[in-house]
């Protein structure tokens, strides 16, 4: 069952600095992207629907899942939460773990960059950000989208040797929620959106 | 209407910006950025940045003067205000915020309040020189501006 969505991939783009901002959020633009800008972590946080523990209810999570976010990138440097500690607390988070994360920042510091990457960052870029540099994130959309097609597809293995005589499963979509993580989660979004217009539509023809 | 003198006045400009070493390759990047649906990008970054690096000027200034001085802060100040410079290709700016955050290592008192005084002044001029820059775009208009044979 292939969900075909035209729709550009979303970019969630963390920065305190404005015009920074403005400049990543042109980049991104540029290189067709949605993108959704916010100046810190905490707000990157409370867009991506989660709080300090994890224990959100999918039906909280619901605004947050029509519009998915297929990719952060966030500054390093930032008063507060910096940019590690939101790696940190994706990383940490059963929902959002696997979606990935770009840190940028102004400084070449080899430590700093090493203790991102083995945190979980898939990118690090040095800024100023460059148009160059974009081509580099869609790759790694791509490859964490290839991570959640296999899940699923595991999942529908395990229900379908789970189901006795092949009998159409109407539950599907509670089962896979079970596994509690972003990429089920994301699927039956896109389930719902499928399938409302839909009704509309039997209804009203 | 020949614009051929105002293109050349415009290139010169740019030209002298970046010899006198006042930008670089970076603000190039910023032009390459702008197109008919971001027609003023450049301009409105460059505004955001001295927003923005005015009120980090402030703040520094009056963080110099608080007794005893939070060298930290200073530095985390400084630290932004080289940062938005960079983004936008402010080279001039950006080598001035390097030498404050030395003297700020240094916990240097003197030596921030000179750079200061510096940077304050290299903030003048660029903003003054791309006010110029932009008045001189603003004549040609969009369409001539998306030339790119002429940068």
């Amino acid at each position: 069952m292939a969900l075909a969505t035209e729709t550009p991939f979303h970019v969630l783009a963390v920065d305190d600095s404005l015009p920074d901002r403005k400049l990543i959020e042109r980049l991104l633009k540029t290189s067709s992207f949605h993108v959704t800008t916010v100046d810190s972590g905490s707000k990157a946080l409370q867009f991506l629907g989660i709080h300090d523990e994890d224990t959100c209810p999918v039906s909280v999570q619901a605004d947050q899942l029509e519009v998915a976010v297929n990719l952060i990138i966030t500054d390093y440097c930032m008063p507060g939460m910096t940019g590690y500690d939101l790696l940190k607390k994706i990383k940490e988070s059963s929902s959002l773990r696997d979606i990935p994360v770009v840190i940028m920042s102004s400084e070449n510091i080899p430590s700093r960059i090493n203790r991102c990457l083995e945190e979980g960052a898939d990118e690090f870029f040095l800024k100023p950000v460059r148009l160059s540099d974009m081509s580099k994130l869609k790759p790694h959309i791509l490859k964490s989208r290839c991570k959640e097609h296999q899940h699923h597809h595991q999942e529908q293995h395990q229900q379908s040797d789970s189901n006795s005589n092949g009998s159409s499963n109407p539950t599907n979509n509670s089962s896979s929620s079970s596994s509690d993580n972003s990429n089920s989660r994301k699927r039956k979004a896109e389930d719902n959106e499928e399938t409302s217009p839909q009704k509309n539509r039997s209804r009203h023809s | 209407m020949d614009y051929s003198n105002l293109r050349r006045q415009i290139t010169s400009m740019k030209k002298s910006l970046f010899d006198q070493g006042y930008l670089d390759e970076q603000f190039n990047q910023l032009e390459e950025l702008q197109d008919d649906s971001s027609p003023n990008f450049v301009e409105e970054v460059v505004a955001l940045f001295f927003k923005d690096s005015s009120r980090l000027l402030t703040n520094i200034e009056q963080a110099l003067e608080k007794y005893p001085q939070d060298f930290y802060r200073l530095d985390s100040l400084v630290h932004q205000f080289k940062g938005s410079g960079s983004s936008i290709g402010a080279v001039r700016m950006k080598n001035e915020c390097s030498m404050f955050k030395a003297h700020c290592n240094n916990r240097n008192l003197e030596g921030c309040r000179r750079s200061l005084q510096k940077m304050k002044r290299e903030h003048a001029t660029l903003k003054q020189k791309l006010e110029t820059y932009f008045q001189l775009l603003r004549q040609v208009g969009p369409r001539e501006r998306a030339v790119n044979s002429w940068k």
